[in-house]
């Protein structure tokens, strides 16, 4: 309770004054909402919101899912030998400098307007930490622990699957949980242009200069990516819980 | 359960940044001999224990174990080495697990050699749960589960405060007379040398040469307070004579 209530008040303090801001006209109406009506736009589900944030959940999801996955797999591949890292590895970092909103327009041409543009799109902007975390973990063995593995012969894979990935697991949360918040913002770059979700919400409601709609639906995306975090906070609590200093806190 | 016999002949090793480790060692342990290698840090002791357990490729000379069976070799490292996310009894276990024994066997077996060590009621405790003492017997364990005929030790309870130390001495004495493996014990100490073996030698500072080999006249069974006997003392003498001298040679240049 303690750690949850000074947030809250400050929350409650800041949402007061800008409500008592808007109805007294310190901001124009346009520029600023009540947040009176951007909670009633979602509550009753203005503009088709709800539908929207599904949408964009699911791509999000998705994106985020196929990073994490191709993510690990293309680091235990880099790591498998130097020169598979030495030949990649840099057109991997080169890749994440390529700004998203620039090639979006590719994606159209190549996926089409739709979904497929949109995870493909969250896809890009979130693997790239995914990769970095995880190799990072993988080239961090301990060589003790590796002795210890070779002298009883362990092959490859029992050394990939029961040493290297369990001592990359820390870094792969890390991976996770800035992936998780990429992959939103990939989302909604991708539905800026790919069409659909909260990013097409967002894109009408600023040409109709409904701000109440702009910030209901930049306030489901934020939640969707404070969702996501602690879905990872929640998995990395249940994998590395009982044994890393992570998970552990001294009040317990 | 008989132990390896290893011969040892004219081995040298040189690190790839030119520091020569050891100078032409020879030495042959016997099957269930309990031989302890004492020398000042750096002087490739541990390098020597790396290369009988093929840990690194040797470089000159030979070393040959009888029979020729790899895994019945184990080895405990100066760090217990266990894996964090892995509680006792599993940890207990891998060596079993990568060498494809059956789930329960192995668990079976794990069991027991956690029994051994007198950690029974630690099983289901993860590394971060036990102190340094407990975490080394762990390892110890681990080593013992497979039943070595070969078990290499490079400096294991170095690091224990004095009196855990002693502790486990004795226990790994007590764990030697029941299965006879043979064993080659590195350390520093030369208390620790002469209460736990057979026979002693002391390495010279790098490159490392065998400086004295010798056996070591104690009472099968040995208890902690029999270091504080005239006897005990007696048998250090001609260790601590040669480890001094090599200290104060002064060819030792700057090797620290």
């Amino acid at each position: 309770m303690k750690r949850v209530l000074p947030p809250i008040i400050v929350l409650i303090v800041i949402v007061t004054a800008l409500e008592l801001a808007v109805r007294c006209h310190v901001f124009s109406a346009y520029l600023v909402p009540a947040p009176s009506l951007v909670f009633r736009d979602i509550a009753t589900g203005a503009s088709d919101l709800w539908p929207a944030f599904w949408s964009t959940t699911e791509s999000a999801l998705i994106g985020f899912a196929l990073s994490a996955i191709v993510g690990v797999a293309a680091a235990v591949v880099l790591s498998s030998a130097q020169w598979i890292q030495r030949s990649f590895y840099p057109y991997a970092v080169f890749f994440q400098t390529v700004p998203l909103i620039a090639i979006a327009p590719l994606l159209v041409i190549w996926l089409g307007y739709g979904q497929r543009t949109v995870i493909a799109s969250a896809f890009i902007v979130s693997i790239f930490p995914m990769i970095a975390n995880t190799l990072a973990g993988l080239l961090s063995t301990d060589p003790g622990l590796r002795d210890m593995f070779r002298l009883y012969d362990a092959g490859p894979i029992a050394t990939l699957l029961k040493l290297r990935l369990p001592a990359a697991l820390p870094n792969i949360m890390t991976g996770l949980r800035i992936t998780a918040g990429l992959a939103v913002i990939g989302a909604i770059v991708g539905e800026f242009i790919g069409g659909g979700g909260l990013g097409s919400v967002v894109d009408i409601a600023r040409r109709q200069q409904r701000t109440d709609i702009v910030f209901a639906a930049v306030l489901l995306a934020s939640l969707l990516g404070l969702g996501l975090f602690a879905l990872v906070n929640l998995l990395s609590a249940l994998v590395l819980g009982h044994w890393h200093p992570s998970e552990q806190h001294p009040e317990g | 359960m008989c132990g390896l016999a290893i011969d040892i002949v004219g081995v040298r090793r040189t690190f790839p940044n030119g520091v020569r480790a050891l100078d032409g060692i020879d030495l042959q342990i016997s099957p269930g001999e309990f031989l302890a290698i004492v020398g000042p840090s750096g002087c490739g002791k541990s390098t020597l224990l790396r290369l009988i357990a093929k840990l690194d490729p040797p470089q000159d000379g030979s070393i040959t174990l009888t029979p020729g069976d790899s895994h019945k070799l184990a080895f405990v490292f100066q760090d217990p080495q266990l894996l964090p996310w892995r509680n006792v009894l599993r940890n207990v276990a891998i060596p079993l697990e990568l060498m494809h024994v059956p789930k329960s066997q192995r668990l079976d077996m794990a069991r027991n050699a956690i029994e051994q060590v007198g950690l029974a009621d630690a099983a289901d405790r993860y590394p971060n749960q036990l102190s340094g003492g407990m975490r080394m017997r762990v390892s110890l364990a681990r080593a013992m589960v497979t039943e070595p005929r070969l078990l290499l030790m490079d400096e294991p309870f170095a690091a224990l405060d004095e009196i855990t130390r002693q502790r486990l001495d004795e226990q790994l004495r007590e764990l030697w007379l029941s299965r006879r493996m043979t064993v080659v014990f590195v350390t520093h100490s030369i208390a620790e040398a002469v209460f736990l073996s057979q026979r002693a030698v002391v390495v010279s500072r790098r490159p490392g040469r065998i400086i004295l080999d010798r056996k070591i006249e104690l009472p099968e069974h040995r208890v902690a307070k029999l270091r504080a006997s005239a006897e005990f003392a007696g048998q250090t003498k001609d260790l601590f004579d040669a480890l001094l001298g090599e200290s104060q040679s002064p060819s030792a240049g700057s090797a620290a």
